[in-house]
Parts: C-alpha cells; structure tokens; sequence
C-alpha cells in the first residue's frame, strides 16, 4: 500500500486477446504489460524507456484507465482504483492526464482550440460558460500560443503549437500526475526544446508528476528523476538516472546505453551490438526474456524467469546476474 | 580522392496553389569516392528533395528544375533522358528510404526482389539472380539466407526489411548510396545494427553515402563530411568534427545546444525560438534571422552567400564572416 | 508571471506566422478550408455554375408551383385531350408542352411533380440518413453485438429488392404520399449506416477520441462531437448521390402504380399514362417529363460530383 507515494503499481498486467488463428483451443494472447510494479512520489518525474512492443504506451494507458487491467493493483494518493465504476472514474479523470505523441492527429480537428481546452471545465463543472474563455486564455498564455488565436482550428497551428495545445488540454483540469506520451518523438529538432522545457516549468509551476514514455534515451535522461527500462512487457532496471548511466546492471540497459549515438564524433565507443531482433509479444521467450538475445546469458536463464530485486539502494533489477534467491 | 559527385547551384521549386515554394535554392555540394556525406537538416529544409532529384525522382509538374547541374560520372544527370536515368538507378547511384515497412513489394519474395535489379542492369538470368541474392543477404547480415530469400516481406522484421533494402541497394555495386532517414523508423538497438553494417559494406566496396537525416547522433557516428541545411539552402558545410567542435553557423551552434546529450548535465536547455517558416512565406534576407541569437539589422537587408572561413569548412552567415573565424 | 513562461510567449511571436487561409462562410457557420478549395473549385467550373442554377431555378419553380403554372395539373379538359405542343400548328394557348390522354396540361403536370419529386427526394434521404448515421455510430462505436446486429440488419436491407419492399408496403398500409417516403427511407438507410460505420472505426483509434476518453467525457459527447462530426463529410457526398437515386426511384414506383396515389401529380404517373400513347404519335405526354426528370437529376448528379471530388480528402505533399 502506499506511503504517501502518488502513484502505486503492483504486479500490473495487461493482455489482450487475438482474433481466432484455430478452431479450437485458446485465443493467442500479447502479453502487453505482464508484471510491472514501481511507485512514483509526488513531484518526480519517472522516465520510461524501452523499444517498440515493450509495452511502454499500453503501460501508461492503463495506469490511466483508458485500458482496463487484466490483473494487479494500481493506487493513486492512497486510493484503490483498479476497479472503479464509471461515476468514479469521471473524478479520476480531472487527477490524472495524458499528452499525446502525434500532434497532428491528438486535437479534434472539427473543434476550436477553446472547445479542446476548454470543454473538459464545463463537464467536469469546474466553470460555468461565461468563465470557461478566461480560463482558456489564462492557460493558453502559460503554455506560450496567443490568446487571440482561441478561435483558430487545429490545422491552422504548426506541430509544435499544437503539442502545446495538448499540453494545455492536460493541464486545464489541474491533475496530480501527467503521462506524457512520446510528447516530443514527431517534433523537429528545434522544437524539441522548446516543448522539453516548457514541461519542465510547468512541473515547477504547478507542481506536477511526470511519466515520460518515450524511446529516446537522451530526452529522458535529461527530463526525468529516475528511470525505468521496459523489455517485453517487464520492467527490466528501475534506478536514477545518474546510475543507470553509469553502472547499468542489466545487460539490455547496457546494450541500449551503448546504442545510443553520441554527439562527439571523436568519442568512437565500443557498441554492444545486439543479435536478432526485438521478438514480439505474443510468444516470449521462457525464462528471463531477454536471454535469446542477452551476451551475458547463462544455462540459468533459459529456464527460469528472474525476480525483481533490489541489487543496491534505490537501484532495482530482474537479472539472475544478480540474483537474489530464487527457486530452482 | 577522386571526385564523384559534383553538384552546383540546384535549384528546384514546386508550383502549388498558395504559391512557388522554394523546395531547393541555390546548393552545392559534393562527393568524393569512399566518403560519407551527412545532410542534416529539419522538415522542410530540402535535403530529401535534392537527393531524390539527383535521381530524378521528382514529379515535374508541380516541381520544376529551375536551374544547377549534378556531375556524374562525366555526364550531368539532372539533364539524362529516361532511358538514360533508368540506367543509372539501382545500378552506379542507388537509395534506400526511410521506411523498411511500406518500401518494399508485399506481393513478391525479397528474392525476387532483389534479383530484379540484378536482372535488369547485369543481365544475368533468374536462377543465377537468385543466387547472387541469396550471397547479398548473406553480405547484409541475415541469417539463413537460402531459407530468407524465398520469404515474404511481412515475414520480416523492419530491421531485416531494411537489411534488405540495403541488399537490394547494393546488389550491383553502386558508386553512390543515397540514404534517406534510413534508421528514423527503428528502434535504437536496431539502428545500431544497421549503420555498423553500413559502415562495413562502405568499406568492403568503397562505396560513398549520402547521408540524410535530422539525428546528429547519426551524423556523428558515421559522417565524414557535414551539410547543414535550411529553408533549402546550405547554411553550413564542413567536416564532422569541425561542426561539433566548432560550429560557425548560429543554427548549427543553437541546434547542438538544444538536443540533449546523453551524459551531459545541460540544465536548461537552449530552445531556438519560433519555428520553421512555411517555405512560401519566407523572411527577408536570411531565413533564420528572426529565430537567430545573433541577429543584426544586416541580416534582414541581404541573402548570406556561402562563403569559406577556413579551407573546407563553409558558412551562410553575415555574422560569421564579420567575425572571421 | 516567470521569465519562463515570458520567452515561451516570445516563443510564438517570432517567425512563426501560420498559414491562416481565408474562412469560408457558408450559411452562418464557418467551414474550415478544406471547404475553402471547395469554393475555389466551384466558381472556377462553368459546369457546375450551371448546373447549380438551374437546379435552383427548378426548386424555386416547384415551390411557387401555383403561380407558375399555367393550369391546374388535375384539371381534366376533355374536348382539348391529346393537344400537341404550343409550337404545333393545331396547339392551344395555355397548354404549352400539349395535353396528355384526358386532357391534363403536361406543362403543369411536370411542374408539380417536380415539387413532389423533390419532397419525396429530400425528406426520404432526410429520414434515411438520420436513421442510417444513428445506426452506424452506434455499430461503429459500440462494437460487439450491437455492431453486428445492425450490420446484419443492413446485410438484410441492402438484399431486398425495393419493388417487393414497396409492393409489401402498399398492401399493408395502402398507397400515399407520405407512405412512399418512409418506403423509399427504409430503402435508403443501409448505405448510410454502413458508410458512417467505415468511417467510426478507422477514427475511434485516433487520439483525439482517447483524449476524449481521458478527459472523462460521457460515451453521447464523444458519439456527437468526435466520431459525427468527423464523419459528416462521407454522408455529405452519400446523400448527393442518393437524393437523385431516391428521386428516379420514386418515378418508377409511380410509373409501375406503386407510387404516389393517381390524384397526387408525379413525374412517374405522367410518364407512365404518356407511355399509352406514345406510339400513336402524342409523343409530348411520355417525352417532356422524362426530360424534365432527365435534368433535375443531371443537374443533382454533376453538383453532386463536384462536392464529392472537392471533399476528398487531399494528402498534403511533404516539400
């Protein structure tokens, strides 16, 4: 149970059903989420990193309730929510927001930047119709977009504007805790650090908790208090950012640190090249699942799945490297 | 090094209703054998149309070749006939794009596939086509090839479709590969891969590559050479570590400043302002004046030209050669 | 307000000038410019032009019916049956286009049935529509039975054909104006849900609807203001095509007596009692009507391609 965390997920899974490939016998299932535990505090901002079919989005979805859990406990300030009816779920919603990745395709693009802003007050009675324009403009100022513009529609802004549309969207409800969704993946360059920082001082401002899902390693390092590397549905390392970059225990978080190009062309460093390809998750490997591809395997981790153990204060792993006890 | 590649003052523009957009204005560049060339640049800035016009890729209408020329090989190939280009296509300058997913046939084994441009340009018969496929995928890394050739596309992961992109690129020994994002649809474990075998083919044939992309992380991986590009101009050309150590263009610098590094604390980090203008709605003199740092009153009054501060090392920039170096 | 937020405002004042491209106004209510290419397009094509207006003069000839035509349409004149048009020699002054067998203006005829045959066109695709977007919403967003269910349904609809469905109907519930508009309505909703349906599914994924999702809207706000209004520019182009469809479908039913009562003036009828004569020489009683409905549905056709091929969604070329 919570200790005055924010945010408390435990043993979270989620499954989705296939479409009948037999006759008979079971539905394949893709095990999307398939075990995740980890807490979040108030005002941290936990990264969550890891490649395509990790589970990272449906994660933060379902943590969000826009995909019911197949199994596990999720607790927000102290509270039970896995199972909410929907009268409940409605007061959830105004705690608890999303920004999403596409900014070309995350604005309703028949409704006016007022109506995406500012249409959530009006059903959540936060403010009657009169009122409902100055907040929109109050918010629309501190994410940067003029408040003239209240009346454009989405097409007329460009990808960066309208992420900032979105994040403004997020924001108008004041939650506790915001999953940030990939929030810079589709943006140019340029615009990147404008939206990274804009983030970054609304966390400040309003005092909000971050998760930020997102592939790019160097984004989430710089944004994020700590970190949390997903394989496969399973979160693999869960440590600080400072010691994820220097001691990485796991032998995916090393191969991914070494992936990642860097910007000095005179530093060559040794890459850890990976065989084959990310296997999908509809089979997974038995055992630990990442041994197919792992340079450290050992006989072990064909057969047996590792524990989630803390390897050293604050620094969390799932790798028989460092095993605690587990049973044979 | 012997030259391969010489472009000058390419110039293209496309006709739409809102007006002419400026796709490329004024570039040049060039390629010497065994080199790699990074373009990197934002939406917009031209870097995709210029390598697909070296090929005449471009649909004509609504674009137009306004002017320049592309030397290759002795002759000019903005100016070769259909015929004439098809030749040069998958044969001495090949491409490979962005997306393994949707780049190659679904209906065809890769077998086939790749074979089609060794029938084409060598000559060679089906049977032997298959074989000298099944000895590309080897070269790119698959593994069991006899059993991958006969494969279907979806049978595939992006990354082993963009291994096969390559072995379809480089199936009749090309002087010239152009590369397209060819890693920004992969995961980073995958575009790991991927450059490495690329830098490994480069060497094994002494092949150049043009590559484009918006990642410096890329770039400094694999370039030898760097074109910056803006609003389709060339705003900065050099070699690699000259543009990651000492960056002359304001862009150049702000870009580098506001990516983070993995590993270096930044604190905040330094945004460009603004964004990109819409190619028809371009700013008075230079294109980055209102975004840039350095601004000046000159700056709105005059087009920067392209000018050599150091040997190599090209700027777009009144106020760089106003400071010299 | 911090430093921080003031350079993020600097931020959008720079450089940045989006393209704000004219609003169209159309009726009161402002199109966003997709719609605007659409009214370049039209006053760019003399077809279309033309087709519109005649179109409206058609419509305004069928509203101000009474005063427009020459004669009362039911009128039967007994002595002047089978009177050729005006600019025959033995043709008399107010019946212009000639008179049918017992005697009825044809001119009069094809005004009025004008009138009944856009009632009929409008209101019976009015009516289809309303059901067909209303069904096809619930199919695409619900999903499960309900989609099934009524995808089965129009399964079932669309393999009916519509003369034993109005032959049923009339034995059942006897012929009559507003009977034959809810036949050819019951007709016409299958397409209508099945379209609305495509379209629900390939825009319930996208984010704009989870956002709706996440910011705790009920499942009608999300139904109304996400999912219809995103596909209205499918049922648009469906109800142009069908409202000609609907017209000379209401034509045949009046023309096979499956139609419109014998005392309600309709193209069809007048077609049809023409069709007796026709090979007796009194051409003008089958031929005239079956022009004018000729062009009332040219004309609905050609605006109607026109908004279709406008409305299409146009992908933006990536420069």
């Amino acid at each position: 149970m919570s200790n005055g965390s924010l945010l408390s997920v435990q043993g979270l899974k989620k499954h989705f059903l296939l479409e009948r490939t037999r006759l008979f016998g079971p539905r394949e299932r893709v095990y999307a989420v398939d075990g995740v535990s980890f807490e979040l505090q108030r005002g941290e901002t936990l990264g969550l990193v890891g490649e395509s079919g990790c589970g990272k989005s449906t994660l933060g979805r379902t943590i969000l309730h826009l995909i019911e859990p197949t199994a596990g406990k999720i607790f927000f300030e102290g509270r039970d929510i896995t199972d909410l009816k929907p009268g409940e779920l409605k007061t959830l919603r105004a705690r608890m927001q999303i920004i999403f990745q596409d900014p070309y395709s995350s604005l309703n693009p028949r409704l006016t930047v007022e109506h995406i802003v500012g249409d959530a007050l009006k059903t959540h009675g936060l403010a009657g119709g009169g009122e409902v324009p100055n907040r929109v403009a109050a918010m629309l100022d501190k994410v940067g977009i003029h408040r003239e513009k209240m009346r454009c529609f989405p097409h007329e802004f460009s990808g960066g504007q309208r992420q900032r549309i979105g994040i403004a969207r997020a924001l108008i409800l004041q939650p506790k805790l915001i999953i940030c969704d990939e929030p810079v993946s589709a943006l140019d360059v340029s615009i990147q650090a404008q939206v990274i920082n804009l983030l970054a001082d609304l966390k400040k401002e309003f005092q909000l908790s971050y998760i930020l899902i997102a592939h790019d390693l160097s984004v989430v390092n710089h944004v994020s208090d700590r970190i949390a590397v997903m394989y496969l549905g399973k979160v693999i390392e869960l440590t600080t950012k400072k010691k994820l970059l220097t001691q990485p225990l796991h032998p995916y978080t090393q191969a991914l640190m070494s992936a990642v190009p860097v910007l000095d062309p005179d530093k060559k460093k040794k890459r850890i090249i990976l065989k084959g390809d990310v296997p999908s998750p509809v089979n997974p490997p038995s055992g630990c699942r990442f041994h197919p591809r792992c340079f450290k395997a050992m006989e072990v981790c064909s057969r047996v799945e590792p524990l989630w153990a803390e390897v050293e204060p604050e620094h969390f792993a799932m790798c028989h490297l460092y095993g605690a006890c587990q049973p044979h | 090094m012997d030259r391969l590649l010489t472009v000058r003052d390419l110039k293209i523009y496309f006709h739409i209703l809102a007006g002419t957009v400026r796709a490329v204005d004024g570039v040049d560049f060039h390629i010497d054998q065994g080199e790699t060339v990074g373009v990197v640049g934002e939406s917009g800035c031209g870097k995709s149309v210029t390598a697909m016009a070296l090929l005449q890729l471009i649909p004509m209408p609504p674009g137009e070749l306004v002017g320049g020329t592309a030397e290759f090989e002795g002759m000019d190939l903005l100016r070769f006939g259909s015929d004439q280009i098809r030749k040069v296509r998958g044969n001495r300058i090949s491409m490979i794009f962005q997306e393994p997913m949707t780049s190659l046939n679904p209906v065809f084994t890769i077998g086939n596939q790749i074979g089609e441009a060794i029938e084409l340009h060598q000559g060679l018969n089906p049977r032997q086509a298959e074989e000298k496929a099944v000895e590309m995928l080897d070269l790119v890394g698959i593994p069991d090839p006899r059993r991958r050739v006969k494969e279907y596309p979806h049978q595939l992961s992006g990354g082993m479709r963009q291994r096969v992109m390559i072995g379809m690129a480089l199936s009749c020994n090309p002087a010239l590969l152009i590369a397209d994002e060819p890693t920004t649809a992969l995961d980073v474990t995958v575009q790991a891969q991927i450059l490495e075998l690329m830098l490994d083919l480069q060497k094994k044939i002494n092949m150049s590559i043009l590559m484009i992309t918006h990642n410096l992380g890329v770039i400094a991986e694999v370039a030898n050479r760097v074109i910056v590009m803006y609003c389709g101009k060339i705003v900065e050309s050099a070699d690699v570590h000259s543009i990651f150590h000492q960056p002359m263009h304001p862009y150049t610098r702000q870009l580098l400043a506001s990516v983070p590094h993995l590993g270096v604390d930044q604190g905040r980090l330094q945004e460009i302002p603004g964004a990109v203008p819409n190619l028809y709605n371009l700013p008075p003199g230079c294109d980055f004046h209102p975004r840039c740092a350095e601004a000046a009153e000159s700056c709105q009054r005059r087009r920067p030209e392209l000018n050599a501060m150091k040997p190599g090392h090209w700027v777009a920039c009144h106020r760089a050669a106003g400071r010299g170096a | 307000m911090s430093i921080h937020s003031a350079s993020a405002n600097t931020a959008s004042h720079l450089a940045e000038a989006p393209y704000s491209p004219p609003r169209a106004r159309f009726w009161g209510f402002e199109y966003i410019p997709a719609e605007r290419q659409l009214l370049h397009s039209f006053l760019s094509n003399w077809l279309v032009l033309g087709a519109l207006a005649m179109l409206i003069l058609l419509v305004f000839i069928a509203v101000f019916a009474h005063w427009v035509a020459p004669v009362d349409p039911l009128e039967q004149t007994l002595k002047a049956r089978l009177t050729p048009p005006i600019w025959n020699e033995r043709g008399i002054s107010p019946y212009y286009l000639g008179t049918d067998r017992l005697g009825r203006d044809v001119l009069s005829n094809i005004i009025y049935g004008l009138r009944i045959s856009l009632l009929v066109g409008f209101f019976a695709v009015g009516i289809s529509m309303i059901i067909g977007l209303t069904l096809g919403l619930t199919a695409g967003y619900k999903r499960g039975f309900w989609e099934t269910f009524i995808m089965r349904a129009v399964d079932v609809q669309l393999s009916l054909p519509l003369i034993m469905v109005a032959l049923c109907f009339m034995v059942i519930f006897g012929q009559g104006l507003w009977k034959m508009i809810i036949v050819l309505a019951i007709a016409g909703w299958a397409e209508y849900a099945r379209t609305v349906r495509g379209t629900v599914l390939s825009i319930r994924e996208k984010e704009y609807v989870e956002s709706a999702h996440a910011l705790g809207f009920g499942p009608w706000t999300i139904m109304v203001k996400y999912l219809l209004i995103n596909s209205i520019t499918p049922v648009l182009v469906l109800s142009a095509v069908q409202v000609p469809r609907v017209i000379i479908l209401e034509a045949t039913l009046s023309f096979l007596g499956l139609g419109v009562p014998v005392t309600t003036p309709s193209i069809g009828l007048a077609i049809a009692r023409g069709y007796q004569v026709l090979f007796s020489g009194s051409w003008w009683a089958s031929i005239f009507p079956g022009l004018a409905l000729m062009l009332l549905v040219a004309c609905i056709n050609i605006v109607a391609d026109w908004l279709r091929d406008a409305l299409e969604p146009r992908s933006r070329e990536q420069v």
